[in-house]
């Protein structure tokens, strides 16, 4: 029994990671590629693949086609931007809470910041009987009321995360139960409305919400990787890392902050779409098996689910268009359930 | 030596006097039950209803033909929700596991969706079975997805295996309650969870399911004991492991199907009940498992008892209440107590 440390072998395990992490990041942003052209190609007004191109680089050309450029840099383009965003943010605000919660289930939409903005949405439309940008408004302060009011609730000598939880839980009933009281109360109509907004969709996408989102993420997303370095320490324990003068609490709540901030504008844009939050994470750790975080790949992963699950809404029942939301729940399940079932001959699950 | 026994002995018996208390506290709620309503009865009268029954009564006939059927709803719908959830968390070790985040509830909600959408049933007593059907398949489906690969069902896998399908079924619900008005009429007040015009025929459907659930899951105490040492330890121990897992989840599907089959999906108890009940037995499934079963239906009963007088002459359905008085006092207490952790 010696304690001497193979340098080598360390070494090589470290390569192996790394080239697994590059290998899942060129896998993923491949299917990304493949899946966008998609969004491009496909829908009822037929465009040739030269005619998408040449509208694709119309502004720099200056090549001009009324028609199609309508479709493509109007219709399609704004609308599979979005989805990649919009899809990547809800990826970075689970795996953020995921990470620092230590718990799979953790994602903001279980532990009550997506029933935060949908109670406040549900309030505008019903109560309220306001529509279109409100509701955007509505859904993100709910989002980050709740966010703040969760962790003021947890915090007592600092935060832990089982509290974090719990409490969150319990907000998230309280909220649910708001939803529910409001629907038995409401009118069809505007019970269909409301359910069509908690459904999330990118139907009624405008330009200005990917301009917002992506302008919000390009704070929020340096500010995210700034406070990683911070994480390394954190997860040998809270004392550990304070010993070894990691900014613990300060490091906690800028990261929950970030993640807040993901999910309340990607809601805002998008409605509290379903289950990209949540299946992201678990998806991309699976695939690096060990392999490091996943933080990045975990934003491909939403960018590819929700991209994807839009393809389906759009062109699976031909008359009807779906909400972006009915697809994105089974679209993420069947590639979670496939790597769960997989998972057994690589022996692990994260 | 002795003085640890005598310790030991000192806590049991301050649990079981808690346990008493907690029962003398659910009759009192239950006789509440029986009095209260749109129609307020004094106590005499339900007592002389319940031991010298008067046909001719109005208020006899009240309390014996809706209050008495729905009391017995909510004592059984709470204990069983109660018991489910502490034997989830104790069979996955995860804090935030309940039957609505293992499919149980989605599961009766798409039965009970299609079963109007497609076959058009109106029926609170057709949907019973509905329910009941749909949640005990997708607990199947899920605990097979998660027995599958090499380590099998591990905390983990149960619980993204939940999720997932939890997903899919909420999907195949958004869609269609999104294309069908008259359901999503029908379904939007099912959803919510209450105890309102349940007679005793459903009291007698579900009664059976509910007795086996409860005996099974009270006799489960000391796998889930061994359980939350970890797996290692306790397959170190002789534990069978998977049969232990299956056995508290039959359990735990029995007891939230039928909960859910005879009251609609009531998310909040099963969730946090087993958490207020740990907070004072301490780690050990023998206790937790009773007290919760004991501290659910005092929620659930209390909660609809408020709800039948708070918005006169409407009620406010029981599920919504309970989340309107339980999750504050939920939060005061994750923030007044350290809550052990799983």
């Amino acid at each position: 029994m010696t304690h001497v440390i193979d340098a080598a072998r360390i070494a090589a395990v470290r390569q192996a990671a790394a080239t697994r992490r590059q290998v899942v990041v060129a896998g993923l942003v491949a299917a990304l590629c493949v899946a966008f052209a998609l969004a491009m190609y496909l829908g009822d007004y037929p465009v040739a693949v030269p005619g998408i191109i040449q509208s694709l680089f119309s502004p720099f050309t200056g090549l001009v086609d009324r028609g199609v450029d309508f479709i493509v840099l109007q219709v399609r383009l704004p609308r599979a931007v979005l989805a990649v965003l919009s899809g990547a943010s809800f990826a970075l605000a689970g795996i953020i809470f995921q990470t620092l919660l230590r718990n799979p289930l953790a994602s903001p939409d279980i532990i009550g910041i997506a029933h935060g903005a949908s109670a406040a949405a549900v309030f505008v439309i019903i109560v309220l009987g306001w529509s279109g940008l409100a509701v955007s408004f509505g859904a993100f302060a709910g989002a980050v009321l709740t966010a703040l009011a969760i962790y003021l609730l947890a915090w007592r000598n600092g935060v832990t995360a089982f509290r974090v939880v719990l409490i969150g839980i319990g907000m998230a009933a309280m909220l649910a139960a708001v939803i529910s009281y409001l629907f038995t109360r409401a009118r069809l109509n505007e019970v269909q409305e409301a359910m069509a907004w908690l459904v999330g969709s990118l139907n009624a996408s405008r330009p200005g919400d990917s301009i917002v989102l992506g302008g919000a993420m390009l704070v929020l997303v340096p500010l995210m990787v700034a406070l990683l370095r911070g994480l390394d320490a954190m997860e040998l324990g809270d004392d550990t890392a304070k010993s070894l003068g990691a900014r613990v609490e300060f490091t906690r709540l800028g990261l929950m902050l970030v993640a807040v901030g993901f999910a309340a504008f990607a809601t805002a844009a998008v409605g509290p779409v379903g289950f990209v939050a949540f299946v992201s994470g678990p998806l991309a750790r699976t695939l690096l098996n060990g392999a490091g975080r996943g933080f990045l790949q975990a934003a491909l992963v939403g960018a590819l689910v929700m991209l994807v699950s839009d393809l389906i809404a759009q062109h699976l029942l031909p008359a009807v268009q779906l909400p972006v939301g009915v697809v994105t729940g089974a679209c993420g399940a069947v590639f979670l359930l496939w790597l769960l079932m997989a998972s057994g001959r690589s022996g692990r699950v994260n | 030596m002795a003085e640890a026994q005598s310790h030991h002995r000192q806590k049991a018996a301050r649990l079981i006097a808690g346990l008493l208390m907690l029962g003398a506290a659910l009759l009192a709620i239950a006789m509440l039950s029986l009095a209260t309503g749109a129609r307020a009865i004094p106590l005499e009268t339900v007592w002389a209803a319940l031991t010298a029954y008067d046909p001719n009564s109005t208020e006899h006939r009240i309390i014996w033909d809706l209050r008495l059927p729905r009391t017995i709803v909510g004592l059984l719908v709470g204990a069983a929700l109660g018991l489910s959830g502490a034997v989830l968390q104790g069979a996955t070790r995860n804090p935030l596991a309940d039957p609505s985040i293992l499919g149980i509830n989605a599961g009766a909600a798409l039965a009970v969706v299609l079963g109007v959408a497609v076959l058009g049933m109106t029926q609170l007593s057709l949907y019973v079975w509905l329910a009941f059907i749909g949640s005990g398949v997708t607990m199947l489906v899920v605990y097979s997805v998660a027995s599958l690969g090499r380590e099998g069902a591990t905390p983990v896998k149960l619980a993204l295996a939940g999720a997932a399908i939890t997903a899919v079924l909420q999907s195949i619900i958004n869609g269609i309650l999104l294309t069908s008005p008259r359901t999503l009429d029908e379904v939007r007040f099912w959803q919510v969870g209450s105890l309102s015009g349940r007679d005793i025929d459903i009291v007698l459907q579900v009664a059976p399911f509910l007795a086996i659930g409860m005996v099974l899951a009270l006799g489960s105490a000391r796998m889930l004991d061994g359980l939350s040492m970890g797996d290692d330890v306790a397959r170190a121990l002789g534990q069978r492991i998977g049969l232990s897992r299956g056995l508290a989840g039959l359990a735990a599907v029995i007891l939230a199907g039928g909960a859910t089959a005879a009251a609609g999906p009531i998310a909040f108890v099963g969730l946090t009940v087993p958490h207020v009940a740990r907070a004072i037995t301490g780690p050990g499934y023998r206790w937790i498992l009773p007290y919760s079963m004991l501290m659910a239906p005092i929620l659930l009963l209390g909660a609809d008892v408020i709800g039948r007088v708070i918005a006169p002459p409407g009620e406010v359905q029981v599920g919504i209440v309970t989340a309107f008085i339980g999750a504050p006092f939920f939060i005061a207490l994750v923030r007044r107590r350290k809550l052990a952790a799983l």
